[in-house]
C-alpha cells in the first residue's frame, strides 16, 4: 500500500483520481444499471407502438431516476443513519395518518395530501425500513440478542400491518422483506429463522381466511390453474405466457411481437414488459437479462461485504435482497409462478414512483460503495 | 474489550457466510426464472405458438346505420347524410410533414392545427390513420382528388352523418343524437355498440334508440405481426335500424309554432280520436345539429345562459296553474258528486266568502256577473261560481276527480323528460310541506290556481277527454300498438254533453271569453290564466321587459268540429296577457290549417327559417 502511494501516478490515474474525490459513484453498478434501464427503453419502444413520444418521456424519466442516483451517492452514508430513526417515525406517523384520515375520505387510503404533493408513504417507507433496522442493530450488538431482536420486530411489523391494511399487500410484504433482510445479515441465530418460516407457515391458513381479500384470493386460485377463469383473473397470466413461450429461443424479433402489438397484452410498458421483451428477443434475451439483474445483486452483496461501517453493511446488503425480491416477485407474475400483484419490474417496467424508489436505494448503494474513508481508511 | 473484539470478528464471520448465502440463493433464484422461461420457451414453444398463432385474427366491428325519422306525411325529419373526412396514414406517407403543409393549404388549415396534427401522428401507430379535416366539401374533394400523386398517405373516407332538416322545429321532439359518452357506456350493450359513434341523447332519438340503432355486423380478418389487415376470414353484415313514423304533422307544427310568434310558449295538438299527438311546440327552441358532432362549449353556454331557456320542453316539461281551463272539469266533478244542478242559476256576485271569515276571493270582473247557470260559468267564466263549488266539494274529491283526467301524473307519452304535475290534496301538502291544508287553498284550486300545476300535454289530453266524452288514450308519438285506456264513465252522459256545450259557448255564444275566433267550422273551448307572480331577483332590470314579464301566460283548450271532434289543441302564450285575446287566436290557428280553412290573418307558416 505504501509503495503504491510512493509511485508516479500517471496522468489519467491522476484525473481519474481528482473526479473520484469530486464525484463519488460505483462505475461497475452505475454500468450494469444503465444497461437494463436501455433495454426498459427498447422493449418499450415496442410495447408503446413504436411511439416516439413515449420514448421521449421515458428518457427524460430514466435521465431524472439517474440523476437522483448520483444524487443520493453524493451524500455520505453516516447522513443516512443520522436521519434514519426522525425519518422512520415520521414516515410511521403518515401512514397512521393515511389510516385516519384515509378512513374519512374513503376509497383509495394509499394517499396523502400534503396540499402542495401527494404521496404514497409506503413508497418512503420502501427506503426507511431498511435504513432504522440497519441503523438500530448496528448500535446493538451483533450478532442482536434477544431483546433487541424484539426490538426490531416491534419496527418491522408496525409500519408492516398498517401497509397491509391499506390495503396493500404487495408493498407490505417487500418492506417486511426489507427490514428481515437487515436481521438476516445482522447474524441472527438459525433457530429464529427457522422459528419464523414455521409462523410464517402457520399463518398463511389465517391470512386467507381473515385478511386476505376476495380479489387477492382469486389470483391465487387463478395461479394454480389460470384456464380456470380465462377472460377473468387469469387473463394476464394466459396472455403473458403465450407471448413468452411463442417467443422460443431466439425470439420473433425487436418490434415483431405479435401478441404485444394486437392488444392481447395488456400493461405491456409497465407490469408486463418482460413479457414483450421475452417474445421479442426470446430465451436468450432473458438470459442475457437475468444475468444483469443478477450482476447488479452480486454487486450489492460484494459493495456489503466490503462496507466498513456494521450499518453500511446491512443496509447495503438489505438493499440488495429487496432488490432480488422485486425481481422475483415480477419476473415470477409474468412467467406465471407468481399471482398477480401489480410489481413493477425495477429498472424497466414505466413508472415514476418505483423508478424513485429504485434509484434512491442504488444511490445508497454507491454512497456506501465509495465513501469509505471517514475512518481513515483508503483502500 | 477483547471480548467485544472477538464479538467484532464473529459477527464480520456470520456476516460474510450470510452474505455468500444471500448470493447463492440470489443465484437459485435466477436459475429457477430462467428455468421456467426455457421451459416456456422451449418445451412448450409449439404449443404457445399456436395459441399466437389463434390470436391473430381480429374482429372489426361493422357499426349499423341508424333508422331514420319521418313525420306523419312521410317527410324525413331525422336523417343520414353522406359525409366525407380527410385521413393521413403516416406510412404510406414519403414526407409527412410536406404531406401536411400540401394540406393545410388545400383545406386552410391554421398553424395551430398542423401542430395538433403533428402531434397525434407522433402518438400513434404509424399504420393507424389520423383524421386531417371531417366534413369535407365538394371543392376540398376536388383539390385533394388533384393533388393525390402528391398525397400518398392521404385517402378521403366517407361516413353517415345525423342530420335534422327542420333544424329548431322539431328539436323537442325528435331531440338528437351526440357522441358516446362515459355516461351512455354505463345503460348501453358494449357488444352492441361496437364501432357506432351516435347514441340518442333526447327526444324521439333516445325513446326509440334500441329500433333506430340496429346491430353492428362484423369482419373478422387475419392480420400480420404489425396488426396490418392481410385477409377477410369471415363477414357479417350489419342490420340497419328500423326507420320510424311520428304521428307529427311537420306542417301543422310549423303553423304552430308561427302562431306563437314572438311568444315563448307551447302547443300541443292530439287527435281526440286515437291520441296521436298531431303537433308539439316549444318555443323557443335550438338547433339539435349542434349536438350531432359535439356543441362547442361557447354555444353550449349560451343555450344554458338564454333568459328564455331553450333548451326547456315547455310542452311536456314545463308546468303551469291550468287557471281557468280546469273550469268544464270542475263543472263535470260538481255534477258527478251532485253538488251542481247545471240549470240552477247562482248569484255571482264580485267576491266570495268562506262562511265565518272575512277573506274576500274576488272575480275577474270586478262588478261580478249576477245570476248565472252552469252553461253562463263557463263561457264567461265566471270565478265566484267555482270558488263556492270548489268549497263544498273539498280538496280531497277535487283530488280524486282530477286525477282520473291524467292531471297531477305523467300521461305516458313516449318521450323522455317528462314532468307529472301537480294536483294537491290534504295528504299531499302533509306529506311534502308538513303542513295542514287551509280551507282558502281549497277555493282557489277551484279556477286552476294555487298550487296546482300541469303540463300542456295534460291540458291536450284532458281537452281530448271532454271532446270525446271520456274516451281516454296515452298521448303518442309513434305509430304502434296502445293499450286500449277504459273509458271513464259518469253517473250520466249527460254530464259529458252540458261541459261539452259549455265549452261550445265559449267560442260560439255571442258573450263567450273566445267568441271573436268562431269559425265556419264549430269549435269549443275554454280560455285561461295562469298568474304570474313574481319576477326573480336576479333578472336583469329592464323596464319593458319587466313589463312583459309581470303579464300573465295566457291559456287556451280546444276542440273542433264539435259534434265530431278531431282535433284538440292547449296553448301557452307566456306572459301573453289574457287567453281570449292571445291564446284562443293562436289555437285557430293551428286548427284552421288543420280543417283547410284559409287563415284570416296573414300568418305565414315557417319552417326551417325559425330559431337560427
Amino acid at each position: 500500500m505504501v509503495s503504491d502511494r510512493l509511485q508516479p501516478m500517471r496522468l489519467g490515474d491522476r484525473l481519474g483520481a481528482t473526479l473520484r474525490s469530486v464525484f463519488t459513484l460505483d462505475p461497475i453498478l452505475l454500468f450494469f444499471v444503465a444497461l437494463i434501464a436501455m433495454i426498459g427503453v427498447v422493449a418499450g419502444y415496442s410495447a408503446a407502438e413504436q411511439s416516439a413520444a413515449w420514448v421521449e418521456r421515458s428518457i427524460v424519466r430514466l435521465g431524472l431516476g439517474f440523476g437522483l442516483m448520483l444524487l443520493i451517492a453524493q451524500i455520505p452514508q453516516r447522513w443516512f443513519f443520522a436521519v434514519a430513526p426522525w425519518l422512520f417515525a415520521v414516515v410511521v406517523l403518515m401512514l397512521v395518518a393515511v389510516w385516519l384520515v384515509g378512513d374519512m375520505g374513503g376509497g383509495a387510503r394509499r394517499w396523502l395530501d400534503l396540499g402542495v404533493v401527494r404521496f404514497q408513504p409506503a413508497e418512503l417507507m420502501k427506503v426507511a425500513m431498511p435504513m432504522m433496522i440497519a441503523w438500530f442493530l448496528a448500535r446493538r450488538r451483533v450478532p442482536p440478542r434477544p431483546l433487541d431482536v424484539l426490538v426490531a420486530m416491534l419496527a418491522v411489523g408496525i409500519p408492516t400491518v398498517l401497509i397491509a391494511g391499506q390495503p396493500d399487500l404487495g408493498s407490505s410484504l417487500l418492506i417486511m422483506a426489507s427490514g428481515l433482510f437487515v436481521l438476516f445479515f445482522a447474524g441472527l441465530s438459525w433457530w429464529y429463522i427457522g422459528g419464523f418460516v414455521a409462523l410464517a407457515v402457520a399463518a398463511m391458513p389465517v391470512m386467507w381466511f381473515f385478511v386476505m381479500h376476495a380479489y387477492q384470493k382469486e389470483r391465487v386460485l387463478t395461479l394454480l390453474d389460470p384456464a380456470s377463469d380465462p377472460l377473468g383473473a387469469g387473463y394476464h397470466t394466459i396472455q403473458s405466457m403465450i407471448a413468452i413461450g411463442s417467443g422460443g429461443v431466439w425470439g420473433k424479433g425487436w418490434l415483431q411481437g405479435t401478441q404485444s402489438h394486437l392488444d392481447f397484452l395488456p400493461e405491456g410498458t409497465t407490469d408486463f414488459i418482460l413479457a414483450v421483451y421475452a417474445e421479442e428477443f426470446g430465451l436468450m434475451g432473458l438470459l442475457v437479462l437475468f444475468l444483469l439483474y443478477l450482476a447488479v445483486i452480486w454487486r450489492g452483496l460484494w459493495i456489503a461485504e466490503h462496507a466498513e461501517s456494521v450499518e453500511g453493511r446491512l443496509l447495503a446488503a438489505s438493499i440488495s435482497m429487496t432488490f432480488m425480491v422485486y425481481v422475483l416477485v415480477n419476473a415470477g407474475m409474468v412467467l406465471g409462478l407468481l399471482p398477480v400483484v401489480g410489481a413493477p419490474l425495477p429498472l424497466m417496467s414505466y413508472g415514476g414512483t418505483a423508478l424513485v424508489t429504485i434509484m434512491v436505494g442504488l444511490g445508497m448503494l454507491m454512497s456506501i460503495r465509495t465513501q469509505r474513508s471517514f475512518l481513515g481508511h483508503d483502500r | 474489550m477483547l471480548d467485544r473484539l472477538h464479538d467484532h470478528g464473529r459477527a464480520r464471520r456470520v456476516f460474510r457466510l450470510r452474505i455468500l448465502f444471500a448470493a447463492l440463493i440470489s443465484l437459485v433464484v435466477v436459475l429457477t426464472l430462467l428455468g421456467r422461461a426455457a421451459w416456456l420457451q422451449i418445451a412448450q414453444h409449439e404449443h404457445y405458438l399456436a395459441k399466437a398463432e389463434q390470436n391473430r385474427t381480429r374482429l372489426v366491428v361493422v357499426p349499423p346505420e341508424r333508422g331514420r325519422i319521418f313525420d306523419a306525411r312521410g317527410e324525413v325529419v331525422a336523417d343520414n347524410v353522406a359525409t366525407f373526412q380527410a385521413q393521413i396514414t403516416p406510412e404510406q406517407s414519403q414526407d409527412v410533414v410536406a404531406e401536411l403543409a400540401m394540406l393545410a393549404n388545400v383545406l386552410g388549415l391554421d398553424a395551430h392545427a398542423v401542430e395538433a396534427l403533428e402531434e397525434r401522428i407522433r402518438v400513434s401507430r404509424r399504420f393507424d390513420p389520423v383524421l386531417v379535416k371531417a366534413d369535407l366539401d365538394e371543392v376540398e374533394r376536388a383539390r385533394i382528388a388533384r393533388l393525390k400523386p402528391w398525397l400518398s398517405g392521404t385517402e378521403i373516407v366517407s361516413s353517415l352523418k345525423r342530420v335534422y332538416p327542420y333544424r329548431a322545429l322539431l328539436a323537442h321532439v325528435v331531440g338528437y343524437v351526440g357522441r358516446i359518452n362515459a355516461e351512455d357506456v354505463k345503460r348501453l350493450d358494449p357488444d352492441a355498440y361496437q364501432g357506432t359513434q351516435y347514441i340518442g341523447k333526447t327526444g324521439i332519438e333516445r325513446q326509440y334508440e334500441d329500433r333506430l340503432h340496429g346491430e353492428p355486423g362484423y369482419r373478422m380478418v387475419e392480420v400480420d405481426a404489425l396488426g396490418r389487415e392481410v385477409k377477410v376470414l369471415d363477414t357479417q353484415r350489419p342490420v340497419p335500424g328500423k326507420d320510424i313514423a311520428l304521428t307529427i304533422d311537420v306542417g301543422l307544427q310549423g303553423v304552430a309554432a308561427a302562431a306563437l310568434g314572438e311568444y315563448t310558449g307551447a302547443v300541443v295538438a292530439q287527435d281526440p280520436r286515437d291520441g296521436a299527438i298531431r303537433a308539439l311546440v316549444s318555443r323557443p327552441s335550438f338547433d339539435p345539429n349542434l349536438f350531432v358532432d359535439g356543441i362547442s362549449h361557447k354555444a353550449y353556454r349560451e343555450l344554458l345562459e338564454d333568459p328564455d331557456r331553450p333548451l326547456y320542453n315547455r310542452a311536456t316539461r314545463a308546468t303551469y296553474p291550468p287557471g281557468s281551463t280546469i273550469k268544464p272539469v270542475m263543472g263535470l266533478a260538481g255534477m258527478e258528486y251532485g253538488l251542481i244542478d247545471p240549470d240552477e242559476r247562482f248569484f255571482a256576485g264580485p267576491y266570495y266568502q268562506i262562511p265565518g271569515n272575512d277573506h274576500r276571493y274576488r272575480d275577474w270582473r270586478k262588478w261580478g256577473h249576477g245570476w248565472v247557470d252552469f252553461e253562463e260559468s263557463i263561457f264567461r267564466s265566471v270565478d265566484v261560481y267555482y270558488y263556492d263549488l270548489a268549497f263544498r266539494m273539498g280538496i280531497d274529491r277535487m283530488h280524486a276527480f282530477l286525477t282520473e283526467f291524467g292531471l297531477g301524473q305523467k300521461t305516458g307519452i313516449d318521450l323522455p323528460g317528462e314532468s307529472a304535475g301537480l294536483v294537491p290534496s290534504r295528504d299531499w301538502k302533509q306529506r311534502v310541506k308538513q303542513q295542514v291544508w287551509f280551507p282558502g287553498e281549497t277555493v282557489i284550486a277551484g279556477i286552476g290556481q294555487g298550487y296546482m300545476l300541469s303540463t300542456m300535454l295534460q291540458l291536450a289530453d284532458m281537452t281530448s277527454t271532454l271532446a270525446t266524452s271520456g274516451v281516454r288514450h296515452v298521448p303518442w308519438l309513434v305509430a304502434d300498438d296502445r293499450e286500449p285506456q277504459p273509458r271513464l264513465k259518469l253517473s250520466s252522459d249527460d254530464y259529458w254533453q252540458r261541459a261539452r256545450q259549455a265549452m261550445r259557448s265559449v267560442v260560439g255564444h255571442e258573450r263567450g271569453t273566445a267568441r271573436k275566433i268562431e269559425a265556419p267550422y264549430p269549435i269549443a273551448g275554454k280560455t285561461g290564466t295562469a298568474q304570474v307572480f313574481s319576477v326573480a331577483q336576479d333578472e336583469e332590470y329592464d323596464a319593458e321587459e319587466l313589463e312583459r314579464r309581470l303579464h300573465d301566460h295566457a291559456l287556451f283548450i280546444g276542440f273542433a268540429p264539435y259534434d265530431d271532434p278531431k282535433l284538440s289543441v292547449a296553448v301557452i302564450a307566456e306572459h301573453g296577457g289574457s287567453g281570449s285575446g292571445t291564446a284562443a287566436p293562436i289555437a285557430r290557428q293551428v286548427m284552421d290549417f288543420w280543417f283547410g280553412v284559409e287563415p284570416d290573418a296573414d300568418v305565414q307558416p315557417e319552417f326551417t327559417e325559425h330559431g337560427d
